[in-house]
């Protein structure tokens, strides 16, 4: 672990900025405020600790959102993807982009009040060029780097306060995800599954960065679930956890999704490879696992399930379940019940298209495969959905007022995958995968989209409305009581509105890139605005490339990050 | 504006270098390490003009790189600069690898032409873009391939970019054939590895 204390860089200048933009004293955020976050700010990734994605302002909606304008922008200077939302604190905006700069603004004039500039090593790499947000605490901001570092630093100022080794970059070890912050702690995971590391979460002194724990997500020889590891496997066996988990308070638990294993093919490392993707419930005050729910054992498809299920207490069969909704990528749409000792499976059926569950157990919630579609070393297999899943890591979204459970998923795309034999060395690729025709992506023949923004009543288990673009979807959703649901996501810019009862688009506006921001809603003066970066990259890019080789197309997006700002007209 | 310049990519490489480097060759070689007169162990520089390549994997893995152990147009495979003199395998930097194939020197582009050497060609084994191990092949089209975010090199026109989002061809190493051994006959041709935005 390194820990430096702060040096002061161009403090004049940050200080001249806050005097001449008379900005509002700093609200800390507290331990309080985190657990009851007001409706005027949105204080961490998904807005509360249930992974909602949901607002109750309903100032903007559906009578007036076709009157939302742009009422301010302003450009990052970066290429490639931007998926953090805006995090607002009365009037402070903190946004993170690819690279780990964070930009603090001023949220009401949109003037710049900081800009914190990683320089990151010439000798990383970096699969996943993004960054997904930051975390708040007192008079502190939180990121964690795509070089393995968590950093802290001054709300106000910028100020490096100090900085902790998570891990090393050069095993391959990197970060993209926003802390997740409870209980005096600040919890991470470390992405990295693509390049042979032990995935973990570890959790830091809030204030002094000390580390207070670390929990692998997969068992040493001799600790429970071990035995699902033959040999060293486990030692490089991937589960990475790269993506914000959910916090319940009561139980205090942290519920984190957590990614396939490595190599990608499951013939590398028979067994059902606990706790791959799985949710695991850690203590947030020790760090010790408490239970898990494994979605689906060995895998080979990439199916990470990294996206922590979000808190929803739902009927069945009469009953209020104290539940958890997870829309996989695997296809399916999981529900589950949390207990303090136990993760209990409920019911679980495809949302997308899928070809290779051919049965799920209604007591455990296991699948059975059809093992003609789990590709291997030397075997080639075709599987729907694809590699991204019929949800990657864009979150969903839960209105309680409606009981619909939103998903920005995409469905119609499938794989063909292929092992080879790979040999580790730190750092270096680790998937295994062979080369396939077509980048191994595909259509699937007569259909006619690919993007979708569905609803689903949690109470029911059915599914609402769709509504489907010719595009691939990888829109975060944000959910509002003015009815409203807010996504970009697809490769045309647009950045758009949708009635929340039947899926109707309302609202659209066209931007400079594409998006795959996590929007964000909140108020100034009592007045309601919606934000979300627009900057398209990573995977949408990726796999607008294999559409372009599949289609013969060129469908171009353009890249570079703006953050917009929209409002009804006073 | 306000930034962190307090742990940079040198002192990160500095603590890389002392305890997995200096260790591992001090294991290999049972010699200390000296540091070269920039001050960086000799492991770590770039590859040298006079360096020998060796073969990082496949079937003559840790063999000195000759032509006639590649095949035309086979899967381009990664190699290591090695200084004949001292036996310094230059593995302190992934930014020092580099891949190698076999082609038709007639049908290389022209400029490029001078870093072939009996149609064996090197290009840096770091993309680009985001600086990932371009380890992908396309057989078909003979296009190096970065399995990230799917860039595709063209081996016969100097790696310049025919897919993806890669800004730049992957840097290329001249050669040159010295008594049958393949030989670093200059430094790369181009910058290695990703350019950070600000």
């Amino acid at each position: 672990m390194i820990i430096r204390s702060s040096i002061l860089l161009c403090c004049s200048l940050i200080s001249s900025l806050l005097f001449a933009q008379d900005l509002p004293p700093y609200n800390p955020v507290t331990a309080e405020r985190l657990l009851n976050p007001e409706e005027s700010n949105w204080l961490m990734y998904r807005g509360s600790y249930d992974s909602h994605g949901y607002s109750s302002l309903d100032e903007i909606n559906t009578d007036n959102v076709d009157g939302l304008v742009p009422v301010w922008s302003f450009s990052t200077g970066l290429r490639e993807g931007h998926q953090a939302p805006p995090i607002v604190n009365d009037g402070y905006m903190y946004v993170t982009t690819p690279q780990n700069h964070i930009l603090a603004i001023n949220a009401r004039t949109g003037d710049l009040i900081w800009r914190y500039v990683r320089y990151l090593p010439d000798d990383l790499q970096q699969f996943h060029p993004t960054n997904r947000g930051v975390a708040l605490f007192g008079d502190r901001v939180y990121m964690a780097t795509v070089d393995a570092f968590l950093v802290s630093l001054d709300a106000l100022t910028g100020e490096l306060i100090w900085e902790v080794a998570v891990e090393d970059y050069y095993n391959g070890y990197y970060m993209t995800m926003a802390p997740l912050i409870a209980d005096g702690n600040v919890m991470v995971g470390v992405s990295g599954g693509e390049l042979g590391i032990r995935g973990f979460v570890a959790a830091y002194d809030v204030m002094t960065g000390e580390e207070q724990w670390k929990t692998y997500t997969i068992p040493a020889p001799g600790e429970p679930g071990s035995e699902s590891w033959p040999g060293d496997t486990w030692q490089t066996g991937g589960v990475p956890v790269w993506l914000t988990g959910s916090y319940d308070p009561e139980l205090n638990l942290a519920y984190w999704g957590t990614g396939n294993g490595g190599p990608w093919m499951g013939d590398t490392r028979p067994g059902d490879n606990l706790y791959s993707s799985s949710v695991i419930a850690l203590d947030v005050t020790t760090g010790e696992l408490k239970n898990h729910h494994q979605y689906h054992w060995n895998d080979s498809w990439d199916w990470d399930e990294v996206s922590a299920p979000l808190l929803i207490d739902f009927q069945r069969n009469g009953e209020s379940v104290n539940g958890m909704v997870h829309p996989g990528r695997n296809g399916y749409l999981w529900f589950l019940e949390r207990e303090a000792d136990a993760i209990n499976f409920v019911d679980a059926n495809p949302y997308v298209y899928q070809d290779v569950f051919t049965s799920i157990d209604p007591v455990s919630g296991r699948p059975e495969y059809d093992m003609t579609k789990k590709p291997g070393t030397g075997y080639e297999a075709n599987f729907c959905p694809s590699l991204w899943g019929g949800k990657d890591w864009p979150p969903a979204a839960f209105d309680p007022e409606s009981r619909l459970l939103f998903i920005p998923a995409n469905d119609n795309v499938c794989s063909t995958m292929v092992g080879e034999e790979i040999q580790y060395s730190p750092g270096r690729s680790y998937m295994g995968r062979g080369t396939s025709e077509n980048g191994g992506f595909f259509v699937r023949p007569g259909t006619d989209h690919i993007g979708e923004l569905q609803a689903w009543n949690v109470d029911t288990g059915e599914r609402a409305w769709t509504t489907t673009f010719e595009s691939q979807n990888w829109g975060p959703v944000l959910a509002t009581a003015g009815d409203l649901v807010f996504m970009g996501g697809t490769n045309d810019r647009y950045f758009r509105a949708f009635d929340s009862s039947s899926g109707e688009i309302l609202w659209q506006q066209r931007t400079n890139s594409g998006i795959t921001g996590v929007p964000v809603t909140y108020t100034l003066d009592g007045k309601q605005y919606i934000a979300v970066q627009s900057g398209w990259g990573v995977d949408a890019q990726r796999e607008q490339n294999l559409l372009n080789m599949a289609k013969g197309e060129n469908h171009y997006v353009p890249q570079g990050g703006v953050i917009w700002v929209f409002a009804l007209p006073d | 504006m306000s930034s962190s310049d307090s742990r940079n990519g040198k002192d990160r490489e500095a603590t890389t270098l002392s305890r997995r480097s200096i260790f591992k060759m001090g294991l290999a070689t049972g010699i200390a390490v000296p540091m070269s007169a920039l001050g960086q162990a000799p492991n770590r520089l770039r590859p040298q003009p006079g360096d020998q390549l060796v073969f990082e994997e496949g079937a003559n893995q840790d063999e000195l790189v000759r032509p006639e152990l590649l095949e035309l147009e086979q899967r381009p495979l990664s190699a290591l600069a090695r200084d004949p003199e001292t036996q310094v395998l230059r593995d302190g930097s992934r930014l020092n690898r580099v891949m190698i194939t076999r082609i038709d020197p007639q049908k290389l582009t022209a400029r490029y032409q001078a870093n072939a050497a009996e149609g064996v060609i090197a290009y840096s084994a770091v993309c680009t873009h985001t600086g990932c191990d371009v380890i992908n092949w396309d057989a078909g089209q003979l296009r190096m391939a970065c399995p990230c975010h799917e860039s595709q090199f063209d081996i016969y026109d100097g790696a310049n970019v025919v897919g993806g989002p890669a800004p730049r061809p992957l840097a290329m190493l001249p050669l040159e054939v010295v008594d049958g051994v393949v030989i670093v006959a200059a430094g790369f041709r181009g910058r290695v590895g990703f350019t950070q935005q600000f």
